[in-house]
């Protein structure tokens, strides 16, 4: 009987608890646009039809999904289900994102062999797999009938001129990576290792470079340009993936055929094969209507997914509604012969070193083989082990000590009741700044302190150790390394100053100036001006770096035609560290005039009119009155706003990563760049990026204070 | 207006040459704005590369397609209220500790100071995820409210200094004669300060409206509901892991932009006066 009742409770427990989970909506997350988007929402409410479950979608934006994902989830917020490709998930299942899914390997008979292996870690599936993506060969029917069965062959067409043989982006990795693959290279080698070295790394790079060189491949394209060769009909053949086809659309009659054979090597081009899925979060494997969404997903919707959202469906065949369309078959056969892109964390920290050694040895400044020789440098220096442990019992010794000696002092102060007094004294000031000081403590101070409490910590997040100062002698002595080599601190600390003061001097020699012509009495049309000059202020700067990174773009850029108008031939922007660098000042200056400009502005009416016509009277000629006079006035008014001028331009991001993205070679990296490059694609070592915008925000103090003390001194 | 006082006529060549300096500056500001708004209305491609940022194929395919993407109307509001509301907080919270900065002293008045400095000094990519732990503490993630206190207390620092530079411009003998008259501190502050620094009030909250406006990651990263997302991070999902819509992009830069070029112009003429009382003084 007492079984009974207790059989009854817990049935009880267990039905509330799945009414409760029931009535919350199911929340999944994806980056999916377009009809990709559509066919998804389409799922989603036959789903929500067919169970009576809500779901909610959120499309995130691709930049924020990893941040917002791993802010989200450990913490038990977050979606149930998420779609992301394999080869992050392995890493957000360490991170506990992902909760795997334990399915007898039976059921799984209908998807593709590839994606399942994809897929499965030593704990059971990291999701279920939706769609295959890998590059394949789009060819333009109109310039070429039948491909040339090899990549070498593709610099002996003949075409007409003004058409490139073959386009795609040679200077990207995840490209390159199919010819690698075809030399029998890897980018991850045997026992985690940097795989992209060696014979075969070698001759791909060889090979490319050859090609580039007799014209059968563009010299510097970008994702944008090589869209715009194909879509105008300049380029008879383009190396992408299934995304390209939206992008296309009508403008081209085009089929997509297998990568070519490359002949040096006797094997085919082998494209990365990535896999789509539809993952849990613990959350969801807690909540049984997330996996059957993700099923529903992955199995009944298939054919909807291939239909209309022209995925290349995980599936062993493909759905009897699209068996015969060319374009998915294609694909689907790539996806055959594509190498799974390996999902292990430092995969991933195998990009920047790879990428950076691909674009200096084709950019033909290195051979081939130092090239390859120093990206394997980089990567292990990378992957190195973090700083053993510390015991941080010094670290509490010393913040003792410093409690200590700081209360001593306060007690010390309070004893002749002078502090007292004041502080009673000061009571009602508190009233008017305490709700501020709250608040800026509590989401400034305190994020900025624990911020910086992390550089102290080592290893990835989730599993951080105390390693006391050792990340700041790493950084201080460039781990070993020459002190100014390539992409050490000094040498970064050096750009970073030059890039400060350059932009500095150009935005408050081209402030002050306007602001001394926009403020002559007798100048028509001022108003109009002055908000015509404001403009590079006003637009969002992501959009406008990322419209300067356009105008500097060889092949189709505004500022390659002007320069082309000039009798020069159009060049790479970011081949040079001095083309690459003006780059991204032209850029940072252009944002940054108008808030000189507009201080000036101000200042200048600080200056009194009766001292000017003082001066006039006594027979100074304008430009004594413009040193002696109005300078010396404003430079008081406008030194603070100089000086947080340069803190930001010191700490400016967007233009840095947008515009040049540290090209060539991570020489125009800033140390806010490099701080961003280590805590998000250099294995998210948050400690070491910490420690570097510790030893910012120290150079800046540093340099604050003595700007001050000079100013005041100088006051005297 | 001053540099020039005394000139009565400049010369022909003079004045020539100073629209001259100011045409190709001007050029220089509109010439990259120029390009987004072809690429915008642009259908397809341009043949080659041009130095004139004409469309290729004139459309408004584009623009209707930003327009018409669902949940867009609630998302402009959706980055209104949050930029609104985080000028309002963050000049509410500003007002008055820089009143007391600017008049009175008191015990840790110049740490403080220092501390303000300080903040704008370190980066924020060290910061983000302890940012993002109080807000779960505080129950505010996925609500926009989180966001416009992340937003307000960020520009708060920055609007302090501004606001503080307005002030010790502002005569004390004013508020005096007020307090003579019987007014309270409070009286004084609310009648006679406030009053008196409007045009720095109106372009702080400009910067904060902008700040919170124009950013992206921290927003994606705390919303978590489709129609209460804002503007930018709805532009930027037109930008994809291997290919974007930049069309799309375009088009939404510029009306993205409409309201703060319009703001601009509202209180451009506030922008300098603004701008001298609070001087950025520091």
């Amino acid at each position: 009987m007492r079984l009974v009742f207790a059989w009854l409770l817990a049935l009880g427990v267990l039905c509330t608890a799945v009414r409760a989970a029931a009535d919350e909506p199911l929340a999944v997350w994806h980056a999916y646009r377009g009809d990709e988007k559509l066919a998804l929402e389409t799922l989603l409410a036959q789903f929500e039809k067919k169970t009576g479950r809500k779901v909610e979608a959120l499309q995130v934006p691709h930049d924020a999904y990893a941040a917002k994902l791993t802010a989200a989830v450990p913490r038990g917020h977050g979606p149930h289900v998420f779609i992301d490709s394999h080869e992050r998930l392995g890493d957000l299942e360490e991170r506990g994102v992902v909760a795997t899914i334990p399915i007898a390997t039976a059921g799984l008979d209908e998807f593709s062999a590839r994606a399942i292996e994809a897929l499965s870690s030593g704990a059971g599936l990291r999701g279920l797999p939706l769609a295959l993506k890998c590059l394949a060969l789009y060819v333009n029917q109109d310039l070429l009938g039948l491909p040339p069965a090899s990549l070498e062959g593709f610099a002996d067409l003949r075409l007409p001129t003004g058409v490139v043989p073959l386009a795609y982006e040679t200077r990207n990795m995840y490209f390159h990576a199919a010819v690698l693959h075809a030399f029998g290279g890897s980018q991850l080698g045997p026992n985690e290792s940097f795989g992209f070295a060696g014979d075969p790394g070698v001759r791909s790079l060889e090979l490319v470079a050859s090609l580039t060189h007799r014209g059968a491949l563009p010299e510097e394209a970008s994702g944008a340009v090589v869209g715009e060769l194909f879509k105008t009909g300049r380029a008879a053949a383009v190396v992408s993936g299934p995304w390209f086809a939206s992008d296309v659309g009508q403008s081209v009659r085009y089929r997509v055929v297998p990568l070519p054979k490359v002949a040096r090597a006797g094997q085919p081009m082998r494209p990365f094969l990535t896999v789509e899925a539809a993952a849990l979060t613990p959350r969801g494997k807690a909540d049984p209507g997330a996996l059957a969404l993700a099923e529903f997903l992955a199995r009944e919707g298939a054919e909807v997914r291939a239909r209309s959202g022209r995925q290349v469906v995980a599936l062993r065949e493909l759905p009897p509604g699209v068996r015969d369309d060319a374009f998915l078959v294609a694909f689907a056969r790539q996806a055959e012969d594509a190498v799974v892109m390996p999902s292990s964390p430092r995969m991933r920290a195998t990009w920047e070193p790879a990428e950076r050694a691909l674009k200096k040895a084709l950019s033909g400044t290195v051979s081939p083989a130092a090239a390859l020789a120093e990206a394997e440098r980089r990567f292990d220096d990378v992957v190195r082990p973090p700083p053993a442990r510390r015991s941080p019992t010094l670290a509490w010794i010393v913040l003792g000590l410093l409690t200590l000696g700081g209360s001593f002092r306060f007690w010390q102060k309070s004893r002749g009741g002078e502090l007292g007094v004041a502080l009673r004294r000061s009571i009602p000031a508190y009233a008017w700044v305490a709700h501020a000081a709250l608040a800026i403590g509590a989401l400034v101070f305190f994020p900025i302190a624990v911020g910086a409490g992390t550089s102290l910590f080592a290893g990835r997040q989730g599993e951080m150790h105390y390693v006391g100062l050792a990340n700041f002698v790493e950084i201080l002595t460039a781990r070993g390394a020459p002190l100014l080599s390539s992409g050490s601190f000094y040498l970064v600390l050096l750009i970073t100053l030059l890039w400060t003061v350059l932009n500095l001097a150009l935005h408050v020699g081209i402030g002050f100036g306007l602001g001394l012509l926009l403020s002559r009495p007798t100048l028509a049309l001022k108003p109009l001006y002055r908000v015509l000059l404001i403009v590079p202020w006003a637009v969002p700067s992501y959009v406008t770096a990322l419209a300067w990174k356009g105008m500097f773009s060889r092949q189709f850029g505004a500022v390659s035609a002007l320069v082309e108008a000039f009798g020069i031939e159009p060049f790479s922007w970011w081949a040079r560290f001095s083309t690459a660098f003006s780059a991204n000042l032209a850029t940072n200056v252009w944002l940054g005039f108008p808030f000189m400009m507009v201080v000036t502005l101000g200042a200048l009416t600080s200056v009194p009119k009766e001292v000017l016509e003082a001066a006039e009277v006594d027979g100074a000629t304008r430009w004594q009155r413009l040193t002696r006079v109005t300078i010396p006035m404003v430079v008081p008014t406008m030194l603070p706003a100089v000086l947080l001028g340069a803190i930001w331009t010191f700490n400016m991001f967007n233009v840095v990563f947008l515009v040049s993205g540290g090209e060539p070679d991570g020489t125009t990296d800033t140390l806010v760049s490099e701080a961003y490059r280590w805590a998000f694609t250099r294995q998210a070592q948050y400690g070491y990026a910490a420690a570097y915008a510790v030893l910012i925000f120290l150079l800046l103090s540093f340099a604050s204070k003595a700007t001050s003390r000079v100013s005041t001194a100088r006051a005297r | 207006m001053m540099s020039a006082a005394g000139e009565k006529k400049p010369s022909v060549i003079e004045s020539v040459l100073s629209h001259a300096v100011i045409v190709t500056l001007v050029a220089f500001s509109l010439y990259p704005v120029a390009w987004v708004i072809s690429t915008a209305f642009s259908a397809g491609s341009a043949p080659e590369r041009r130095i004139l940022p004409v469309p290729g194929h004139f459309t408004f395919a584009h623009v209707v397609e930003f327009v018409t993407s669902p949940h867009v109307l609630s998302q402009a509001g959706s980055s209104l209220v949050v930029s609104v509301a985080t000028a309002l907080v963050g000049i509410a919270i500003a007002l008055p500790a820089a009143y007391a900065l600017s008049r009175f002293s008191f015990v840790g008045k110049e740490a403080g100071v220092r501390l303000l400095l300080a903040t704008q000094m370190f980066p924020m990519v060290a910061s983000a995820v302890p940012l993002y732990m109080v807000l779960e503490a505080l129950g505010l993630l996925d609500t926009r409210t989180g966001l416009v206190v992340c937003y307000a207390t960020t520009s708060v620092p920055f609007a302090i200094f501004q606001l503080r530079g307005a002030f010790d411009s502002i005569p004390k003998d004013l508020e005096e004669a007020a307090m003579v008259d019987g007014a309270t501190r409070l009286g004084a502050f609310l009648r006679v300060v406030l009053p008196a620094a409007r045009p720095a009030i109106a372009v702080t909250g400009l910067f904060a409206f902008m700040s919170a406006y124009n950013e992206f990651i921290l927003a994606a990263t705390i919303l978590g509901k489709e129609e209460a997302l804002t503007l930018p991070v709805v532009l930027q999902r037109y930008v994809g892991e291997h290919d974007a819509q930049w069309g799309t992009f375009a088009a939404g830069s510029i009306l993205v932009s409409l309201p703060v070029m319009l703001l601009f112009y509202v209180v451009q003429r506030n922008l300098v006066s603004g701008l001298t009382q609070g001087g950025v003084k520091g």
